[in-house]
């Protein structure tokens, strides 16, 4: 699995809030919600934003609130991927239950800059700016989060293991 | 080696005898938990999987506290999906209008969750019921789904950092004012993926409330948990309270913390949190030129009754200054009515403060209270990101039910002092 695209560059800190805001949480539909992604940071990202694009952030991406519905946007949008430095746990976990590729790797947050052009390797982790030429290597998933990224999101894996076992 | 309180409860429903930090682990859950926003997303995912049942009808809560009395059309369906799985799956802790509050001091008072006890809660701030000795964490939808299907979780266990705490609060501070200096201290992601726990004098010397209030906002400083130990104060608050027996973890005297900080209640000031974000504190005092258009009282970290109380204290008598709107907002219907019955409703009404039903509404910039484009509300929330109250042009400040109060009498942001 792999993605390949334009860079959107964003700062320490990305709060949910920001993601996805809270005034617009009275629906669960996804196609809905994607329309505002970022759109309080960022209001050029949902036109810009094209299939396979990587978001690449510094520390603590993702914090505040648990809601499901940050990841979810992302996705949506057609975001192939986010890198960080590090990721807030709530959004770790939601990213990994619903299938968003995310990768710590804090030299390639640092060095990758706006509409750079990368493409990432789920598998090995590894992230080439095609840009700049330079390879960048993320720290590997755990082998039981591997398995639920394999089955598609934590509710498959589940089922699977009902089945397995 | 030894293991930290929330190790220990994480090994017990685990069912090993011993956990490190860094293991991954499957854990019993004693109470699943959603709400309005996050319920529905849920139940979808629920569904989807082709799940037949809840794991346990009486492990499961689902509070309606967001955007209820629903506040448009959109709001008024999510609570219907909600309100039509817990019928349908004979959900026992399904609290809606009338009998709802804010979850974190609705759950705790009404005694559904308790010392010793493994939770989970699509919504950020479950951390808050460390306070009672649990181990409590917020997870998102699909989590909570899998969570009402298996009665399980997966978990990382976490490392921690212990807060040795001495000293008694001075009077004009409270719990908020403890974790803001925290917050401040060590960053918002000073705790990130590691549990926070507080012991020492200081610790046991704290009410309740204010437990249930710094735990809440570990989740600020980036943490999976806060949790404080069980002492007479957890005993007497659950006693009568709680539904299930509490079960009482220590942690053990070797066990190991990747940082212990000491601090001196004694030393705190009133501190406020500038945006846009809660690790940007200051002393109040060095804040007293911010003008504010809005005051907020309320919300899962301060809408209990010793913060009625202390906005009571405040108010009472006195006018809140020319221009500037005051939102009270009591946590729950028990609240609200002790409220009502003590006079605090009257003298907050008195005073031109505006009083509310249980909701969080303003805290996430739902409604009661929206704030317009260069507006600044000093509030007893948990978050002043952009955006967060409204226009993504306006501002929040965080800080105590004191300061708050103290600050809707003169319009700017100022510190109570005794009078």
């Amino acid at each position: 699995m792999n993605t390949q695209g334009k860079v959107f560059k964003y700062p320490d800190n990305v709060d949910t809030d920001v993601i996805i805001p809270a005034r617009y949480l009275n629906t669960p539909d996804a196609q809905e919600l994607a329309l505002h992604c970022m759109e309080d940071i960022d209001t050029e990202f949902v036109e810009k934003v094209n299939n396979g694009d990587v978001m690449v952030a510094g520390w603590n991406f993702g914090c505040g609130s648990s809601r499901e519905h940050a990841p979810l946007v992302i996705k949506t949008c057609g975001t192939g991927c986010v890198i960080a430095k590090s990721f807030a746990r709530i959004f770790y976990r939601n990213a990994i239950n619903i299938g968003l590729p995310i990768l710590e790797c804090k030299e390639a947050a640092e060095e990758i800059n706006a509409n750079d052009e990368v493409t990432v390797d789920f598998d090995t982790g590894v992230i080439t700016n095609i840009t700049t030429g330079k390879e960048y290597k993320a720290q590997p998933f755990p082998e039981f989060i591997q398995s639920i990224i394999k089955c598609g999101g934590l509710l498959k894996s589940l089922k699977e293991g009902e089945q397995n076992g | 080696m030894g293991m930290t309180m929330t190790q220990k409860i994480l090994a017990s429903h685990a069912g090993l005898t011993n956990v490190v930090a860094g293991q991954l682990i499957n854990a019993k859950l004693d109470i699943v938990l959603g709400n309005d926003i996050t319920t529905p997303v849920a139940v979808n995912e629920f569904n989807k999987a082709g799940f037949q049942k809840v794991f346990d009808k009486d492990r499961v809560a689902i509070v309606l506290d967001h955007f209820v009395p629903n506040k448009d059309i959109k709001a008024a369906e999510q609570s219907k999906t909600c309100r039509e799985f817990a019928c349908s799956h004979c959900v026992s802790h399904f609290y809606d209008v009338g009998k709802m509050g804010i979850e974190h001091a609705l759950l705790p008072e009404q005694g559904v969750v308790t010392a010793g006890d493994c939770i989970i809660g699509a919504d950020s701030h479950t951390c808050t019921y460390g306070a009672l000795g649990a181990f409590s964490t917020g997870v998102g939808s699909t989590d909570m789904a899998a969570g009402m299907a298996t009665g399980m979780a997966w978990f990382k266990v976490p490392s921690a950092i212990k807060f040795n705490l001495t000293g008694r609060l001075p009077k004009n501070c409270s719990g908020k004012d403890v974790i803001l200096t925290i917050i401040g201290m060590i960053g918002v992601d000073g705790a990130l993926y590691k549990s926070m726990e507080f012991a020492g004098d200081g610790a046991h010397a704290l009410s309740m409330d204010d437990r249930l209030c710094i735990c809440n906002m570990a989740i600020e400083a980036g943490a999976k948990n806060g949790i404080f130990p069980v002492d007479d104060v957890t005993m007497k608050y659950l006693q009568g309270r709680s539904e299930r027996k509490p079960v009482i973890f220590e942690a053990d005297l070797d066990a190991e913390y990747e940082k212990v900080i000491d601090m001196d209640l004694s030393k705190i000031v009133p501190t406020v949190a500038c945006p846009h974000l809660p690790e940007n504190t200051h002393p109040a005092s060095e804040l007293h030129h911010i003008k504010v258009d809005q005051v907020v009282i309320g919300s899962c970290t301060n809408g209990r009754m010793e913060d009625m109380e202390a906005a009571y204290n405040i108010l009472k008598g006195k006018k809140v200054a020319d221009g500037i709107r005051c939102i009270i907002i009591p946590g729950t219907m028990q609240i609200l009515r002790e409220c009502v019955e003590k006079g605090y409703y009257t003298a907050f009404i008195d005073a031109g403060a505006v009083v509310s039903t249980p909701t969080c509404g303003p805290c996430l910039g739902g409604y009661m209270g929206i704030l317009a484009a260069g507006e600044k509300c000093i509030a007893t929330t948990n978050r002043n990101f952009v955006g967060r109250m409204g226009h993504v042009d306006s501002e929040v400040y965080l800080a105590s039910p004191h300061t708050a109060a103290a600050s809707a009498l003169t319009g700017y942001v100022t510190e109570y002092k005794e009078d």
